[in-house]
């Protein structure tokens, strides 16, 4: 049966039908439907994971057990989970193991642009790249017999345009897999020194296994158009590359590529004029190929960064320029991502941004990052998934040691930023007397990748339901002293709730405990929690309305202003009656929309 | 031979729905077919763009700079922020519609006027108000399923086997106002 698939869907396709009984992951552009898809299918236990560390280790645990398992995760994650790759690297597998790294050329939604090729080589393991939907299936059926085969765990990347885009796959079926019965094996899994000495030499034997394995696969293979232009393609840079000289090149396509096969490579080169390496991000088959002594032309003409799609070949490699029509681009504006009307993040920024001049802001990953733009301009630096409590209690310190700056740090994140690693910074700030006033903007899902669940969500990837993290117990756990858990719709409570962690001289938390406004699923108590939550609108008294915008400073998408009567009025389609601009227009001119009440 | 299609507007106004269901279309019709579209951050009110290439043996998903057949905007401002997709003679279909962004929400900046009248000066550029007439119909956001009326009327793909497509991937109370506003889209173009 053929079917039209983005990578995602395919890929975990094609882990169903290698018989993979276990996958865990967390969320992240663009990997998140990986798992959601696998979670579909009955036959296999799919998990959301606190963290990608987390996942990486269950699915571990999943294949020395014997059982085939699968991780996935965004590229940055992989640096998350990298502390038990490189382990597992060298213990190796009982059932096949696949790690997939979902890599963001362009970084459409990501703060880096690493290429986690250099993983693999890193951590000595065999990689494979797809190129497109039919390959995302089916290449990962042959990863689990070259992981079982050869004892070694399997870097599969993808990138953002393999994972998102859809093209034509033909199903196969699901081969069902013994589970390979457990024996304890320590020589082989207990990677104490001792035994960490004698695998060191077994994944160096192995590399040398897998070189083999790379100059004969089929995925490994040549394009011959009788050219004496060669181009070195993998993943959807063979694509663009296919786009744009189309039969006028011969083509060396590399699906496996670590190791890479050196007399393969050697070979094409010899063999033609010209070679081309057309790869996105790092020079990674470009450096293997100049190692060699074999000449091509790489970065030296192709841009570093972004992707390397056909008009940028063809600029780089023909000097072609495409006629394009040129935009009056005064009549565009930015068009940047915003809070979603009733989302509940904004009322607690709204007040936070009056303290502006008083407070230096530690941000984190999630849709509170978006904070960082207009009106809230609300977000002082932003490194990675949990940063926030700990970077916040660094710079508190150092700022704390000059008498004349009395600037308190407000580190911020989201509950499923807080179960990733959050909880860990915490223990750091509260160990270490630190003085930090820490939010958890809590709305019980994880809103940026999608509303995926979370521990705190009360329900589990494939809708089992489980009881929700609490964690205002788990914030006094770690020994807070000070806890304030608060509506953030209220913005009365809210400012009083700053104002009261301003004045600690220790460490706070403050969580605002709302539900995301695209939440799908509310168990029966949560209903009757958030009483009311988006059934109401609220509306413009236009008689009142004196056009003082005092309300767009909640920054909400449903507030229109008219400057022909200069009045104010409310998107009937998109409020959810939060009540944010309510409380905030200082002439009570916005009201409950009674038809709504 | 193939074809180049790019769909733009605002996060929220349904483009990949309509893209979902024309790519399921064009396969359902024994086209090769590749989709592409951005996730993520992009979601929240930003600025959203799918791409679309049938035909025979496709390889790249993605539609670059000056080489799509047909752009369709959803919104007026997006239209002219990627008018530099569209092949000199390709078709833009624009729906006339303004949707701030916080920036010119805020006051920062003013959402630039004229931006009709710019487009209007370009040939081949087809203008309607998609929104008014999806109110019509009784519910504002199937203003996406009408302009993929329009489009695919332009692209001379009536036959399409779209209805199908609908009946698939629309979620079964709104199947009918769906229906009935791609026949009204196929009615307005020319």
């Amino acid at each position: 049966m053929k079917k039209i698939l983005t990578g995602n869907e395919a890929v975990a396709r094609g882990a169903y039908e290698a018989g993979v009984v276990f996958a865990s992951a967390y969320p992240g552009t663009p990997s998140t439907e990986i798992l959601e898809n696998i979670g579909l299918y009955k036959e296999i236990i799919a998990e959301w994971a606190p963290n990608e560390k987390v996942a990486l280790e269950s699915v571990i645990g999943a294949s020395i057990a014997g059982g085939r398992s699968l991780a996935s995760m965004k590229h940055v994650g992989v640096n998350v989970a990298a502390d038990p790759l490189f382990t597992f690297a060298y213990t190796g597998v009982t059932a096949g193991s696949v790690l997939i790294s979902a890599d963001e050329p362009g970084m459409h939604s990501s703060q880096n642009e690493q290429d986690n090729r250099n993983y693999a080589k890193f951590a000595k393991i065999a990689m494979m790249e797809p190129s497109n939907s039919q390959e995302a299936k089916d290449m990962i059926i042959d990863a689990y017999d070259i992981s079982e085969k050869y004892d070694t765990p399997l870097l599969y990347r993808m990138t953002t345009r393999v994972c998102h885009s859809k093209s034509i796959v033909e199903l196969g079926e699901r081969e069902e897999k013994e589970l390979i019965p457990y024996e304890k094996n320590f020589s082989k899994y207990v990677a104490v020194p001792a035994i960490g000495r004698q695998l060191r030499h077994k994944v160096e034997k192995r590399l040398i296994a897998l070189a083999e394995y790379s100059e004969q696969t089929k995925w490994n293979k040549i394009i011959n158009n009788k050219s004496n232009i060669g181009i070195i393609s993998s993943g959807i840079a063979f694509e663009y590359s296919k786009e744009a000289f189309g039969k006028e090149a011969d083509y060396l396509k590399l699906g496996f590529t670590n190791p890479l096969p050196k007399n393969l490579i050697s070979k094409f080169c010899d063999d033609h004029e010209k070679v081309y390496i057309i790869e996105e991000n790092d020079p990674y088959i470009e450096e293997f190929v100049k190692n060699m002594g074999k000449k091509c032309f790489g970065k030296d003409i192709f841009p570093y960064t972004g992707e390397m799609t056909p008009d940028v070949i063809k600029r780089a490699v023909l000097h072609e320029n495409m006629d394009i029509l040129q935009p009056n681009m005064d009549l565009v504006v930015n068009r940047p991502p915003t809070f979603c009307s009733g989302c509940p993040h904004r009322g607690f920024f709204y007040e936070l941004g009056k303290k502006r001049k008083k407070i230096i802001v530690a941000g984190d990953i999630g849709c509170y990052s978006l904070a960082v733009g207009e009106p809230y301009n609300l977000m002082d630096w932003l490194i990675c998934m949990g940063a926030a409590f700990s970077s916040g209690h660094g710079a508190q310190s150092v700022i704390d040691r000059n008498p004349n700056d009395d600037r308190r740090l407000v580190s911020i994140m989201g509950d499923s930023t807080f179960f990733h690693t959050g909880i860990n910074s915490l223990i750091n700030t509260v160990y270490n007397n630190g003085k930090t006033i820490n939010v958890i903007l809590d709305n019980r899902i994880t809103g940026m990748t999608g509303q995926q669940d979370n521990p705190g969500s009360g329900y589990k990837l494939q809708g089992e339901e489980n009881t929700p993290l609490d964690i205002e117990a788990i914030v006094k756990a770690i020994g807070i002293k000070h806890v304030r858990k608060i509506n953030p719709n209220d913005l009365k409570i809210v400012k009083e709730t700053i104002n009261w962690a301003l004045e600690l001289n220790e460490a706070s938390v403050i969580i605002t405990d709302w539900p995301c406004v695209l939440k799908k699923k509310y168990k029966n108590e949560d209903i009757e929690q958030y009483t009311n939550a988006w059934k109401t609108k609220d509306k413009v008294l236009e008689d009142k309305c004196v056009g003082c915008k005092a309300c767009l400073r909640s920054g909400c998408p449903s507030l229109v202003f008219n400057p022909e009567t200069k009045k104010m009025s409310i998107d009937e389609t998109t409020c959810v009656g939060c009540d944010v601009c309510l409380q905030i227009c200082p002439y009570d001119a916005i009201v409950k929309d009674e038809k709504y009440v | 031979m193939f074809k180049n299609v790019k769909l733009v507007g605002v996060g929220g106004q349904g483009t990949i729905l309509s893209t979902k269901i024309l790519t399921q279309a064009l396969l359902n019709a024994g086209y090769d077919v590749k989709m592409s579209e951005i996730h993520g951050m992009s979601q929240r009110g930003g600025s959203v763009s799918s791409d679309i290439r049938f035909g025979e043996n496709i390889s790249s998903p993605v539609v670059v700079k000056g080489s799509a057949d047909y752009l369709v905007a959803f919104e007026q401002m997006e239209a002219v922020r990627y008018l530099d997709y569209v092949k000199k003679d390709g078709i833009l279909i624009v729906n006339d519609l303004k949707i701030h962004s916080m920036l010119t929400q805020a006051g920062k900046t003013k959402y630039p006027e004229d931006i009709i009248d710019y487009l209007k000066e370009r040939e081949h550029t087809y203008i309607y108000d998609a929104t008014e007439k999806a109110k019509t119909l009784g519910n504002q956001k199937v203003l996406n399923i009408i302009l993929l009326g329009v489009l695919v009327k332009a692209m001379k793909l009536e036959k399409l086997p779209i209805i199908e497509a609908i009946e698939d991937l629309v979620k079964p109370q709104f199947i009918e106002i769906n229906k009935k506003a791609f026949k009204l889209g196929l009615s307005m173009f020319g």
